[in-house]
């Protein structure tokens, strides 16, 4: 049985992931279509690429940092980090970088707490960052 | 009292890529044990005599769960391997995949036979992708070496989301939807992940399952306390010198845990257990760890005397309003409003009004939550009211104090 009520609806988060690896993020146009293919309406899809923080409509960079926030991390300066990334790269937090290299998010737990302050860059974990660290892990990046 | 390294025996000593290695160190030895010389109903007796609870928080005893779902009589069953660890401060499922991911396939197998089926996810946070090919390979060398028995182990990952931690979101998850969580009952072991009787067991509590098989309940259940057994594994960090994964055996004490084993020094508050664990002030740091007591997840965060309440509940409640699903007005109002509060004393604008205000939501969300998220929310809140009252007190005193020494503005 495929369809919206049955099995088949639960390769939707998988096109979705797909898409944006493909698409550097799921547009509008990705949704209808991928809601017609998938006898869904616009609605639900949306609403299922919003509830993922990993899932984005707007368009990302090429790499994407997300710096964890929560309690360990922020315990072990992660705000400091937060600016220092801020100044490398002279953009904020939910702001991409104009030649696209980078897009910079703050996300929860990563479960990197004995490495903390820890951040992802696309799937890899950083942890014990420092100003140094940071600059060059930054450098590596294309 | 030491570690006590059962279920960690071997991390970092084999290579966790390596079957053979794996093999040699009694490795698959449960599983073969099980299907050889035991019926499903005797692995599932086997597992309940144990005492074995959920590792993942809520503590359900495991056998009970398996023998709900094998006694449905809806033949397409599912198992599912919850590896959606988003609870804050904690990191012992990734440690389990990185170092043992045999141990937990072995376990995963041994579950799929008692329960009757053939069918089994695991449930990957996104944020845990890197774990994708170790977990992979363990998954594929268990199926070439013939251990598997035509179970399809099939690896979904998340797309970031704290609450698909919970089982009927994660099902949710699974099935397409947004993580939403489900009302109960019914329970997942007679409907869950596509209307199917449905077993949800967290890493660590599968890593257990075959050590408890090849030497058997009764040496189980000599470990640990009265209503919990055998080890924990905790994930220890903030204020220590020492921060990473220690296995202990259930009753040990907070202190030999955060200050014998992790370095930790003049403690000020310990929270067990994730975002929503409760907190030990220093004064009660021979708390034995167990589901008695405080546990939760096995995430312990260390604060020491330099750390502020407020400012860490602040942070909290943002994280909790954050991920909170949605489903449900208690939580998604609720945290939103903790979090105003909550924010107004850090800021500076707190009025005295406030800790009852925070002391009625906290009841309110307790009562009528759908989830743990929005029923446990206020535990941090209630707990440290209840040990650092002056705290609040103070901030909020010396914030009138300060207003009144402020410019009156016209009007």
């Amino acid at each position: 049985m495929m369809g919206a009520q049955g099995r088949g609806r639960d390769v939707l988060l998988r096109m979705l992931k797909d898409e944006q690896a493909e698409s550097g993020y799921v547009s509008e146009g990705a949704i209808g279509s991928i809601a017609e293919s998938m006898g869904l309406t616009v609605s639900e899809v949306y609403g299922v690429t919003t509830f993922y923080s990993f899932l984005s409509t707007k368009p990302l960079g090429r790499n994407v940092i997300r710096i964890c926030k929560s309690v360990p991390c922020c315990m072990k300066d992660a705000e400091t980090m937060i600016d220092w990334i801020r100044e490398e790269l002279g953009i904020a937090p939910g702001e991409t970088t104009p030649d696209g290299r980078f897009t910079f998010e703050l996300t929860n737990c990563i479960g990197a707490c004995d490495q903390a302050p820890a951040m992802l860059i696309n799937d890899e974990v950083y942890g014990q960052l420092t100003r140094e660290k940071i600059s060059d892990i930054l450098k590596s990046f294309e | 009292m030491p570690e006590k390294r059962i279920l960690l025996k071997y991390c970092e000593e084999l290579d966790p890529q390596d079957i053979v290695a794996y093999e040699g160190h009694e490795g698959f030895k449960a599983l073969k044990k099980a299907q050889k010389e035991m019926s499903p109903v005797d692995v599932i007796e086997e597992v309940k005599a144990s005492g074995l609870l959920g590792r993942g928080g809520a503590g359900f005893p495991c056998g009970v769960k398996w023998e709900l779902a094998s006694k449905s009589h809806d033949g397409e069953r599912y198992l599912i391997c919850n590896a959606d660890e988003g609870e804050v401060g904690t990191f012992k499922d990734r440690y389990i995949i990185q170092n043992n991911p045999f141990k937990l396939i072995e376990g995963m197998a041994i579950a799929a036979y008692a329960i009757g089926t053939k069918n089994v996810y695991i449930y990957l946070r996104e944020e845990y992708h890197y774990l994708l090919g170790v977990l992979q390979n363990a998954v594929e060398k268990t199926r070439e070496k013939g251990y598997l028995d035509g179970v399809e182990i099939e690896i979904r990952e998340g797309a970031g989301s704290y609450i698909c931690g919970e089982e009927s979101a994660l099902m949710n998850s699974l099935e397409g939807k947004r993580g939403e969580v489900r009302f109960r009952p019914p329970f997942p072991p007679t409907s869950g992940l596509f209307q199917k009787p449905t077993v949800i067991n967290n890493v660590e509590t599968l890593v257990n399952v075959p050590h408890i098989i090849s030497r058997g309940a009764k040496w189980y259940q000599e470990m640990g306390t009265e209503k919990s057994k055998g080890t924990k594994i905790f994930a220890v960090s903030g204020d220590v010198e020492r921060p990473g994964v220690y296995e202990m055996e259930m009753g040990c004490e907070l202190k030999e845990l955060v200050v014998d084993l992790a370095g930790a020094d003049g403690i000020k508050m310990v929270q067990v257990g994730g975002s929503t664990g409760g907190i030990v002030p220093s004064s009660m740091l021979t708390t034995p760890l167990s589901y008695e007591t405080v546990l939760g997840s096995g995430a312990v965060v260390v604060f020491d005397e330099s750390r502020d309440v407020i400012d860490f509940l602040y942070r909290t409640m943002e994280f909790l309003n954050e991920e909170s699903c949605g489903k449900c007005t208690p939580c998604r109002e609720g945290s939103e409003v903790m979090v105003e509060i909550l924010g107004r004393m850090v800021k500076g604008e707190g009025v005295q009004e406030d800790i009852q205000l925070l002391e009625d939501l906290s009841n309110a969300m307790m009562f009528s939550s759908l989830c743990g998220l929005g029923q446990t929310a206020a535990v941090p809140v209630l707990d440290t009211l209840k040990y650092f009252r002056n705290e609040y007190e103070m901030r909020i005193n010396q914030s009138v104090f300060l207003r009144t020494l402020m410019p009156k503005t016209t009007g």
